[in-house]
Parts: C-alpha cells; sequence; structure tokens
C-alpha cells in the first residue's frame, strides 16, 4: 500500500487553538479532519503538507441542530451523523439523499462534512446538495478588517472558486454550514455512479418551496458535469413562478443540461453526462415536489 | 512522536512517526496481523477495525488519530476462548474462502448487529457495500451474519454478552466435523 | 465418521482451515516478520514506452535507512535482467535499454522499513527519451507502428504469432450451404483479476547453507522453485518454495513476477532477509492481466435454426511481452473450444497475437486458459442469431444442444468431451427462473416503456489440465504427485501439490483420502504449498486441483488401502483375495466379523509382525496421476437485469446457476465456488475494464477506476445442480473453480441485449457502464477499452 511522505503533527485543543497553529505553520499546514479526503491524496503524494492540524478532538463542530430559523451543522459533523440526524431528514431529505451514497458506510464513519467540502473535489455530491439548498458557510480566521470576530459567511456558492479551490484562507478553517428553513419546501438527490460508492457520473440535487401550485422558490445543484459553482440558475430561474408540473421540470433539465460544461472520463463521454444533468435534474425534482406535497417519495 | 493506543483492552505506547498509518502500527509495530490491507485508494475495506465503537477503514487512518482512543480488531473477538456468533456464524455458512476480508468483514457485522440486532439481508449488504470480497460472491456472508443475528447475543459488554452461546466456543475448533449448516439451499 | 446422505466422507463438511482465519491467524506473505528483515520497493516508469538514458541511484543509496538500490545494470552482470516467460519469451526484470509499459519495473530499492524504501524512490533519478507508443492492437499491427520489441534479434513488427485450429474448409463448406450467416464483432476487455491480497514474496538467502528459501504468493510452488533454480542458477535442490496463506489467486498469483528476481537478489546482495510486497497500483498496472481479446464471430445455421459451423477470427493484445500462462503447445489456450456446447458440422478459428505498450499477460482470471472467451463468444452469436432468426435464445439452445447420447464427444477442434446431459441442465435451470413467467413480464413491461432482459449462457469448460503428453508448462508434465502417510495410531498426512487459495483444499481433500480409507476428515491433515514437504506437481489454477490433484489423492488413498489389504491378510492369517473392502475395514468375505480397519492396519504395519513379501512396513504410497483427459463441467445460466434507459443503469435483479462438476466432494464448498464467480460475472460484464488513453496511460491503475463488485450489486445468487460424473476420474469428479466466472458474463451481457431489443441495439461491449448503455440505447457504439471522447 502507498503511504505517506514526511508530515509534522499537532493536536488542536480548541478551534482557537487550531487557527493559532495554521498561523503558527504557516500555508503548508492542512487541517486533518476525517482524513479520508487528505490521507488517500498524501498517501499518492499529490498532497505533500508540512504540518497537520488534527481537530478531531474538537467536539463542539460536531452537530445537527435546528437554531434560530437555521439546520445549522458542524463541519466536524461524520457523514454518518449526518445521514442519521432526524433534524436533517425532516428539513432537508436532499441531505439524506446524498449521503447515502457518498462513499460507502465504513467511510462515512470518519469522513466529514467540512473536510469534503473543503476538499472541493468537482464531483463532490454535497457541494451540489448545499448549493440546490443555497446554504451559507461559517469560516473561522484570525480576525482582522471587516471581521473583528475572527468569523466570517460565505454563500454555498462562493465557497467553491475552481478545483480542489475553495474560499477558505491559509489561517482559516470551515466551522459551520446553516440552511434556512422556510415552509412548503421539498428536496431529494439524483446520483448516477458506475457502482455504489463510487465518484457520480452526473448528479443532481433539488429543492422546491411552493406558493400554491407554482413554484415559489426552486435551488438545483449539480456536480461532477462542470456546473459553475455547482448550480444551475438558469434552471431556477425558469423555474420560480412557473408551475409546479412535469413540462416545467423538463424544461427545466434542459435548460440545466445546457448550461454544464461536462468533460469525458472514464466515468463517460461528455454528451453522457450532459444527458444526465438534464434526466437527474427532472428525477430530483419531482421527487422534491412529492416531498413538498407531503407524499411519500 | 509517542502514542497510547488501547488496542483490545491492552494499552500500548510507541514512538511513531506522525505519518504511519494505523493499519501499520496494528500490524507491523503490534504484531497484531489479522487486520489487512489490499488497496491504495480507501475502496477495498480489508483494513477496517473499530476506532472507538466506529468501524473505520484503517490504511486511511493515521496511528497518530488514535492516540488515547480505543481500537478494536479481529484479535479481539474471541473472549475467553469463546468465539464471537459472527465467527461462529462464519464459518457455519461458509462465509470465508481465502479469509483476507473476513477480518474486516467480521467487525462490521458484529457492530451491525450491536445496533440493528436483526437487520435484512439488504440491510447486510447495504453494511458491508464499502468491504470487497472476491471469492464469496457474498451471499454466504450475508448468511453468516444472518446466522450471527439469529443467536441473539447481545451487545459487547453486557451481562448477557457474557453467558454468550456455549455452543459457540467449542464447535469451529475442531473442523473436519459433517455438520449441515442451517443455511443449505432446497 | 461419515457425511451426508451415506456418501462416506463427502457432504457439506466445515472447513478445517477456517479455525485460524476467523481468529485472524492466517499468515498471508504480508504477516512474515523474520529477524534482520528488510523491505524492497520497485521503481516503476510512468512513461509506456521510452528509451532509458540514464539512472541515478546516488540519492538513494545516500538514504541512511537504504541498504541497496538494484538497477537492470546490475542484475544484468548477474545474468538476471531477463528472465523466461511461460510462452517462451523473454521479460525484462528490470528494464535496460527501454521501457515499455507504464509501471513497469525500473529499479529495486532495499531499505530497514517500508516507508523509508517508499521515499527512497524519489531519489532515482531516470532520464527518460520518449518513444511512440501503441496501446491500440489493431494498429499495432499497421505499417509503421513503433516496434516494441527491439530487444528481438530480427524484429521489426508487433506481431507475435499466428495459431490456427479447426477444419477452415469444412466450415467455409457450411457457411456456403447455410440459410442465415450472422457476423458480430465483441471485444472482451482486458480486465484484472485482482484479488484482495496483492502479489508479494519474503525471500532469505542463507549465506551460510547457501539454501535460498521464499515465501510467496504462489499457486504453483514447484514450478516457480524449477524456474528459480534455472533463471537464477542456484541448485534446485537448495531453493525451497513456500507458499503460505494465500488472499485469493484468480490466476494472479501463477507467474513468476520481477519483483521475486528482485527480492531473491536483494537478499542475496544483502546477506539479509527482503520482503517486497507489491501495492495495489503496481497489482493492477504491471500484474498478469486478463482477456483483451478483440474477436469477430461468425455464425451458419439453417432458417430454422440448426446450427451449421463457428468462426472465429481473433485479435490478441499480449502486452509488451509475450507472458501468457498456458500449456505450451496452445498459444491461445484453450480458446478452440469455442464451439461450446453444441452440435455442429465444422468449426474454425484464427487468432493472431500482437505486443502493444502495455502490461504483460493474459491468461488469468479464472479463464480456464481463453474458456472464459470463448464462451463468450459463443454464447453471444447464439443470441445475435436468434435475434436474427427470431427464435427465443432458450429454443435456440435446446435445439443444438450436444445431447447426452453423443458423449464422449469429439469437437469439431478437437475436444473430446466425456460426459455431459445438457437439456436436463438448461431446463432445470428454466425451471428454476420460471423463464416463461419472465417473458410474460417482460412483454408486460415492454408496453410501458419498462425494460427487463433475460439473458442465458450455456457453457462447457474443459479443465484439469493435463495429459502430460499434450500438456505441459515450461516444458514440466503437467502430472500431479500425492504422498500419504498413514501413522502408527491411524492418523495419515496427504502431501499435494496443488494449492489453496481459499478453494478449502485442507478440507476437501481431507474428505477425499477419508472417503476411500474409511477414516475421519479429521484424522486426515492436509499439507501443501511448501516444495520441501509436499510431492511435485503444477499447482492450482485452470480448475486443476480436483481433477488433477484430487484425482491423485484418491489413487494414493487406494494404493495405500491395497497394502492395507495386503498386510490386513497377515493379520487375519488369510490370503488377501479373500477379503473384501466394506465400512472401512478389510473384512473377511462370508465371515464380517473377522475384519480390520485402518487405523489397527496402520499399527500393524508399523510393528514387528511378520509381512508378506509384496508389501514393505508402514502404511505410505506415493504416486503420479497423469489425468487422461480434462474434465468437463457445464452449466446453464439465466440472468434478469433490468434497465432505466432514462440513465443507462442496469440492475441484474436475478441471477439462475445451474452447475455440473460431476461428483461433488463438498458441496458447501462447491457453492461458494460458484457464488464467487457469478459476482466476477458482475464485475466484468457491467463494471471492470483495465483501459488505456492514446499516449499509454493506464486508466485502471486503482480501485477508484478499477471497480469491483459489492454486496449491493450482486443478488442472492440461485443454484441448482446436476450430477454428471466424469468417466475417466477416479472419483469422477470435475473441477468446478472457474464455472461461474466463465459462464456468467455472456449471461449478464445476453440479458441487457435483450432488454435493449426494442431500441434495435444488438451489441455493446462490456463493461456496460451506464454511459455505454445509454450510449447503445442512442446508437452509439463506445469502445471501452480506449479513453472516452
Amino acid at each position: 500500500m502507498q503511504v505517506p511522505a514526511h508530515v509534522e503533527y499537532e493536536k488542536a485543543s480548541s478551534v482557537g487553538h487550531a487557527l493559532s497553529l495554521l498561523a503558527r505553520y504557516g500555508p503548508e499546514a492542512r487541517i486533518l479532519a476525517g482524513g479520508h479526503s487528505l490521507i488517500p491524496m498524501m498517501k499518492l503524494r499529490l498532497a505533500q503538507p508540512e504540518t497537520l492540524v488534527d481537530i478531531n478532538g474538537l467536539t463542539e463542530l460536531s452537530y445537527v441542530e435546528v437554531t434560530g430559523g437555521e439546520l445549522r451543522i458542524g463541519a466536524l459533523t461524520r457523514h454518518a451523523q449526518l445521514l442519521d440526524s432526524a433534524a436533517a431528514g425532516e428539513h432537508f431529505a436532499i441531505l439524506h439523499d446524498a449521503e447515502k451514497v457518498i462513499a460507502d458506510p465504513i467511510v462515512r464513519n470518519w469522513g466529514t462534512v467540512g473536510g469534503s467540502l473543503c476538499q472541493a473535489d468537482p464531483s463532490e455530491d454535497l457541494s451540489a446538495a448545499f448549493a440546490a439548498l443555497k446554504a451559507v458557510m461559517v469560516i473561522r480566521g484570525p480576525g482582522g478588517p471587516g471581521h473583528p470576530d475572527g468569523s466570517r459567511t460565505v454563500s454555498a456558492r462562493e465557497f467553491h472558486t475552481g478545483p480542489y479551490e475553495t474560499v477558505v484562507a491559509a489561517g482559516e478553517m470551515l466551522t459551520e454550514i446553516r440552511i434556512p428553513i422556510s415552509p412548503g419546501g421539498g428536496s431529494a438527490y439524483e446520483k448516477v455512479g458506475r457502482r455504489v460508492g463510487d465518484w457520480p457520473v452526473g448528479a443532481a440535487g433539488a429543492a422546491i418551496w411552493l406558493a400554491g401550485d407554482l413554484v415559489g422558490d426552486a435551488g438545483i445543484g449539480l456536480t461532477a458535469v462542470g456546473a459553475r459553482q455547482f448550480a444551475a440558475p438558469d434552471a431556477e430561474e425558469f423555474l420560480r413562478g412557473a408551475p409546479a408540473t412535469e413540462d416545467s421540470f423538463a424544461r427545466a433539465g434542459e435548460i440545466a443540461a445546457e448550461h454544464c460544461r461536462p468533460v469525458s472520463d472514464q466515468r463517460g463521454p461528455a454528451d453522457y453526462k450532459r444527458h444526465l444533468a438534464g434526466e437527474l435534474t427532472v428525477r430530483a425534482l419531482r421527487r422534491a415536489l412529492r416531498r413538498a406535497r407531503g407524499e411519500d417519495a | 512522536m509517542q502514542i497510547t493506543v488501547t488496542v483490545n483492552d491492552v494499552a500500548f505506547t510507541r514512538e511513531v512517526e506522525p505519518r504511519l498509518l494505523l493499519i501499520h502500527f496494528l500490524r507491523d509495530d503490534l504484531g497484531l496481523t489479522g487486520s489487512h490491507w489490499g488497496c491504495d485508494t480507501s475502496n477495498c475495506g480489508a483494513c477496517v477495525v473499530w476506532l472507538d465503537e466506529t468501524p473505520v477503514k484503517s490504511c486511511t487512518v493515521l496511528a497518530a488519530m488514535a492516540d488515547g482512543r480505543r481500537v478494536f480488531t479481529v484479535e479481539g473477538l474471541e473472549r475467553g476462548g469463546r468465539l464471537d456468533p459472527v465467527q461462529e456464524g462464519f464459518a457455519r455458512c461458509h462465509g470465508l474462502q481465502c479469509g483476507f476480508c473476513t477480518p474486516g468483514m467480521m467487525l462490521t457485522a458484529r457492530w451491525l448487529l450491536d445496533h440493528n440486532p436483526d437487520p435484512s439481508a439488504e440491510q447486510i449488504r447495504e453494511a458491508l457495500s464499502g468491504q470487497v470480497c472476491r471469492c464469496t460472491g457474498y451471499e454466504n456472508i450475508v448468511r453468516s451474519v444472518r446466522w450471527a443475528a439469529g443467536q441473539g447475543v447481545a451487545v459487547r459488554g453486557s451481562p448477557a454478552e457474557a453467558g454468550g452461546s456455549a455452543e459457540a466456543g467449542g464447535s469451529a475448533e475442531a473442523g473436519g466435523s459433517a455438520e449441515t449448516d442451517g443455511e443449505a439451499p432446497a | 465418521m461419515t457425511g451426508q446422505d451415506g456418501q462416506g466422507a463427502y457432504g457439506r463438511v466445515r472447513r478445517k482451515e477456517d479455525a485460524r482465519f476467523i481468529r485472524g491467524r492466517g499468515t498471508f506473505v504480508d504477516d512474515i516478520q523474520l529477524p534482520g528483515m528488510l523491505h524492497g520497493a520497485i521503481l516503476r516508469s510512468p512513461v509506456p514506452h521510452a528509451r532509458i538514458v540514464a539512472i541515478d541511484t546516488t540519492a538513494a543509496e545516500a538514504h541512511p535507512r537504504v541498504e541497496a538500490v538494484i538497477t537492470g545494470q546490475a542484475l544484468a552482470e548477474l545474468g538476471l535482467a531477463w528472465m523466461p516467460t511461460i510462452s517462451q519469451d523473454a521479460q525484462a526484470v528490470l528494464a535496460t535499454d527501454k521501457v515499455r509499459f507504464q509501471g513497469q519495473e525500473v529499479a529495486f530499492v532495499v531499505a530497514q522499513d517500508r516507508y523509508s524504501a517508499r521515499d527512497a524512490l524519489e531519489l532515482i533519478h531516470v532520464e527518460y527519451e520518449p518513444l511512440p507508443v501503441v496501446v491500440d492492437a489493431q494498429l499495432a499491427l499497421a505499417p509503421g507502428a513503433p516496434v516494441i520489441r527491439d530487444d528481438l534479434p530480427g524484429k521489426t513488427t508487433n506481431h507475435i504469432f499466428d495459431w490456427e485450429a479447426g477444419d477452415k474448409a469444412a466450415t467455409d463448406e457450411a457457411f456456403a450451404a447455410a440459410d442465415v450467416v450472422v457476423s458480430q464483432d465483441m471485444l472482451y476487455p482486458r480486465s484484472h483479476p485482482a484479488p484482495l491480497e496483492t502479489c508479494g514474496m519474503v525471500a532469505e538467502m542463507d549465506p551460510v547453507s547457501g539454501k535460498l528459501t521464499v515465501w510467496s504468493t504462489s499457486q504453483a510452488p514447484h514450478a516457480h522453485r524449477t524456474i528459480f533454480a534455472l533463471v537464477a542458477g542456484l541448485p534446485e535442490h537448495k531453493i525451497r518454495v513456500v507458499s503460505p496463506d494465500i488472499g485469493g489467486g484468480f490466476g494472479n498469483k501463477a507467474p513468476i513476477y520481477p519483483g521475486y528476481i528482485c527480492a531473491i537478489a536483494g537478499s542475496i546482495t544483502t546477506g539479509r532477509p527482503v520482503k517486497w510486497v507489491e501495492d495495489r497500483s503496481e497489482n493492477l498496472m504491471s500484474g498478469s492481466f486478463a482477456r483483451d481479446y478483440h474477436m469477430r464471430g461468425e455464425i451458419a445455421a439453417t432458417a430454422d435454426g440448426r446450427v451449421l459451423g463457428l468462426r472465429a477470427t481473433v485479435l490478441a493484445d499480449h502486452g509488451a511481452f509475450n507472458a501468457t500462462a498456458q500449456p505450451t503447445k496452445y498459444p491461445a489456450g484453450f480458446f478452440h473450444i469455442f464451439t461450446g456446447s453444441y452440435d455442429l458440422q465444422a468449426a474454425h478459428c484464427q487468432v493472431t497475437a500482437v505486443y502493444t505498450n502495455k502490461a504483460p499477460g493474459g491468461v488469468a482470471y479464472s479463464c480456464s486458459f481463453r474458456i472464459t472467451e470463448a464462451v463468450y463468444l459463443v454464447e453471444r452469436m447464439m443470441d445475435v442469431l436468434a435475434r436474427e432468426i427470431g427464435m427465443d435464445p432458450a429454443e435456440l439452445r435446446m435445439k443444438n444442444l450436444l445431447r447426452p447420447e453423443q458423449f464422449p464427444y469429439t469437437t469439431p477442434s478437437g475436444w473430446e468431451y466425456d460426459s455431459g446431459d445438457y437439456p436436463r441442465a438448461l431446463a432445470l435451470a428454466m425451471e428454476i427462473a420460471g423463464y416463461g413467467e419472465l417473458r410474460r413480464e417482460q412483454a408486460a413491461k415492454r408496453e410501458h416503456g419498462e425494460y427487463m432482459g433475460i439473458g442465458i449462457s450455456f457453457f462447457t469448460e474443459g479443465v484439469g489440465a493435463g495429459p502430460r503428453a499434450q500438456m505441459d508448462i515450461l516444458g514440466l508434465g503437467m502430472a500431479d504427485g500425492a504422498s500419504l502417510r498413514v501413522h502408527p495410531t491411524g492418523t495419515a498426512i496427504l502431501g499435494v501439490s496443488c494449492q489453496t487459495q481459499g478453494q478449502g483444499h485442507e478440507t476437501t481433500f481431507a474428505q477425499i483420502v477419508a472417503h476411500e480409507l474409511g477414516l475421519s476428515p479429521d484424522d486426515v491433515e492436509v499439507v501443501h504449498g511448501d516444495t520441501d514437504r509436499t510431492p511435485y506437481g503444477l499447482g492450482t489454477y485452470g480448475s486443476r486441483s480436483t481433477p488433477v490433484s484430487g484425482a491423485a489423492a484418491a489413487m494414493v488413498a487406494r494404493k495405500v488401502r491395497e497394502r492395507a489389504r495386503i498386510v490386513a491378510s497377515a493379520m487375519l492369517e488369510v490370503a488377501p483375495g479373500d477379503l473384501e473392502w466394506a465400512d472401512g475395514n478389510w473384512r473377511v468375505r462370508g465371515d464380517p466379523d473377522q475384519a480390520k480397519g485402518i487405523a489397527e492396519i496402520a499399527m500393524a504395519a508399523h510393528s514387528s509382525l511378520e509381512l508378506p513379501a509384496e508389501v514393505e512396513g508402514h502404511l505410505d504410497a506415493e504416486v503420479v496421476y497423469n489425468p487422461p483427459n480434462l474434465t468437463f463441467p457445464f452449466g446453464a445460466y439465466i440472468c434478469v437485469t433490468d434497465v432505466d434507459a432514462g440513465t443507462g443503469q442496469v440492475t441484474v435483479r436475478r441471477f439462475i446457476a445451474v452447475d455440473d462438476c460431476g461428483v461433488q466432494i463438498n458441496p458447501m464448498i462447491v457453492e461458494g465456488q460458484v457464488h464467487g464467480g457469478l459476482a466476477d460475472g458482475i464485475g466484468m460484464a457491467l463494471m471492470q475494464v483495465i483501459a488505456f488513453d492514446s499516449g499509454g496511460n493506464c486508466l485502471g491503475g486503482s480501485f477508484m477506476d478499477y471497480l469491483l463488485p459489492t454486496s449491493v450489486e450482486c443478488p442472492s445468487w440461485e443454484l441448482g445442480q446436476t450430477v454428471t460424473p466424469s468417466p475417466h476420474h477416479p472419483i469422477g469428479a470435475k473441477g468446478i473453480g472457474e464455472s461461474a466466472t466463465v459462464g456468467s458474463p455472456a449471461a449478464i451481457v445476453n440479458s441487457v441485449m435483450d432488454a435493449l431489443a426494442p431500441f434495435g441495439v444488438r451489441h455493446a461491449d462490456m463493461p456496460l457502464t451506464p454511459a455505454n448503455v445509454w450510449s447503445a440505447i442512442q446508437g452509439r457504439r463506445l469502445r471501452t477499452d480506449l479513453a472516452f471522447t
């Protein structure tokens, strides 16, 4: 089995301590949470940090709770915890749908929500799910002009800046994800992989909030198909105010497919992925609608 | 750096490099070769052990991350000379052939049964979906776990567990006995 | 002690080997720790075809924990830079002039621990001069293709050999007379056995005694020992090969790999034990792959579905070295068994083999020496024909299957099938499946735009290589020895040359001996995998253990039993002819109370009892079993799939497998073998491939891309059995280990093609990933062996 290169190691005892370690060791230091994105990269020597700051002891960052009209998820929450959370399932079924198809049950025991988001793989399922929900990321840093308490928020859609790149700067860490809860909503996630546990060939997440028979608001997240910011804003724009019908969804799917830029790889050729973007958007919308209406989906 | 890891209820203090993977710590430093490794990309699950009561892929965990924590490996399944029902189930139902994936499979099965004492075949398959077997085609692994579930032995460490299944200890020892396992197909 | 159904010691006996495995106390190669042991790591080429300009190992050698760095140059001085392959080619151990595939071995580091060995690889600097690359077998034969094997004198092309079998003229005649001729191109993609344990070795050359002991993942310890002696120039009696527990073989552990030679060289150089265990990417990128057969099938039939003739034309991609592992006289393995299970007039096949810039190998992954390829071809052709003439595929097969009264049957390509009742097996499979019901369900679903498929595969295997006059590996005839010693207190040790990798030999072979001698399997210890303790044989692959070593075990037990007869006659003071064998005893005919069991006889044989001249003391025997023929297990498989046309996803809903492997020693183990092979089918049919891009980069070098089926993709297998004993095997048994891997892929592909019939899809190549299936529905057939565009 392949093994990592030499690395130094520090164990953080608090968020403040973690931030001070990051400051001390500079840009070649990496946060070590579940390690299930980072350690595989280190074993293949694609990532060679100089120092690891182990934050697994920061249990205060591990929670899923409803506070102030929002679902709040601590960054250190393990995938398995999010999948297990009744609160998450009740308000945002898309999160359960997505977690069920992320990696495998054992990896989900230790990998974290924050870790996956910060890894920023262009095929990351949670990136699409949180984009569909228009979540907000809370990032903590050492503090400075504009962020006196060291904390700032960034929308999920602005969080990722490119493959494997986020706005989390050196010396900062993601601490929380927040999703505002509004009534009349339903959400779902649809993924196609070559096998259970595989990265998606294509996947779509949809969230809709009904206003009578119309779509009041919609969120569509896409992953693995080169959609900018893991989202399909043009399709969302189309749906807003449109009747919540099969025809509307079909058109939304088309728009979503038009606005992504999939790349051919061994998961599939680009035309297939583009097709999936559309097809899965429609399927996710269908299920989201059933859930918004309180039907079994 | 120095770490102290409690493995199968015994504390070990060792000097290790931060980059040392937990699987190598267990196998090479502690000589507990029952846990195996089979890939480079956290896919195969041959390395599954428990870390603080949770099955993890120990090839994707640093030994340093286990400092101060408890690890449970296949060597800890048999207690006081008595086999765990999952071990007995695997032997009875031919849930293993080459034996390489078996420790990981049994540890996940043990964890599943501790949390879901009567899992369906589908739930068993889902729970094991992160672990690969090249020999058995999974059918007999599912039957093995179903058999163990049928033993009704409670969670490890509970008073009921101390009583255990008297049968479980002895029969797999001898081997070669002409016993029909309960799972013979029609 | 008896088993089930009064069958002596045969039956569902629990496995003796389980006791250690369920406790995590197996001993696999990487578990072995010896005092002073060092660790080896291989530096591999990142480029697929390049001249080596220079190798600088100074920095690596300066690493404080590195003990040695070995290059091709150093090996060349020992005559070890190249080694012979099983196919009479030569393969580089460590590259000297060129690298010829991505992942080829270039240097070997020996260090004090495995992490330092890995670090030191980065300190070796190799300067490569890239050369043009060819990974497409067709292009490799085109004029102007880069010549890969310029190390071979006079080699100016990438062509390796042409081979044919059957009767071309008769086949042409049959085709000319046919009402219907259909042809289909199909690829059996490059895949890989990927046992869960990778390959490795601990080599210990004792500098004082000059004895080399190696613990290695070897499916053929004795053959490996002989080859090490020939390659390394070491005296064979000073070499001991021990295969400890092996975590799956599937043909991946039959060849000798450069890493083994490097480990041995490392031990010789340092004077200490050296362990080398490959990581997974090395295993997938350089270890023996399987298949890579580009085939064209043609089938000729009457209008009402009587098959007359079959043709196959194959382009065989062997990679950069011809290292396929099969009996010498069969460079394309047993591919010419491609007429399958059918009664046809004539057949002809032609195979052209070619070098490409890919890893060497080809015969592996439970292929029974290319029978996987042959069965896939004929079973796909039967379905293509059925579709063409509008006949139900089950009906077409029933119409053409060989009939029991035709056995023993000699095929148009020269195989003599020993026994079989094919229609009965197919009928049973259809009954278990509820075939008629499934067809009705399919029709109903089609009307609602739902697509399910029913696919059949009927296969005949030829396993148990083989008669030594026809079959040898590197000149070593494929006869296997067995030795049996019964101790004075009546328990026994059987020594066999085959090597278990999970098949349960420690149990089944004990059952064979116990059955012959009226003992309990508990009383028979099976020793295998240690060349110092076991008689010579060619190892375990190609499902040959039961047919050959199993036969040897039965024969040696019978020899011991005959010796026991004579000893018993002395004990009972009768003539040997007055004794009959019954219920585990030699007893006097007509006076059954006068009886002696093996245990008592064994003690007597070791005692001071005066023995007749015909027998020596003790109760031991040794045989070499030369099989008179292969054995021919067969099966009928039916696969039900559901296809989501919107995404291309395939779900295997049901899989029915009826197998016939003759007399079954342990039905529990037989079932397990079948289950495992069926999972292989799902892998190959739906997700597995080692593909390459045009730059020669291997796209299947990890388990993220080389996908293995999990418990979720596999259904609950539905098994059935028929028993048609082999007339020539001592206990009527046939092999079983590879049957399911051989038979299942075609059933799954046929099923998916059946599901897609309404879209006019006639064929799509494995693996039928969602992208592939959806593309086929759109009328775009994807090439699965290259990068998608």
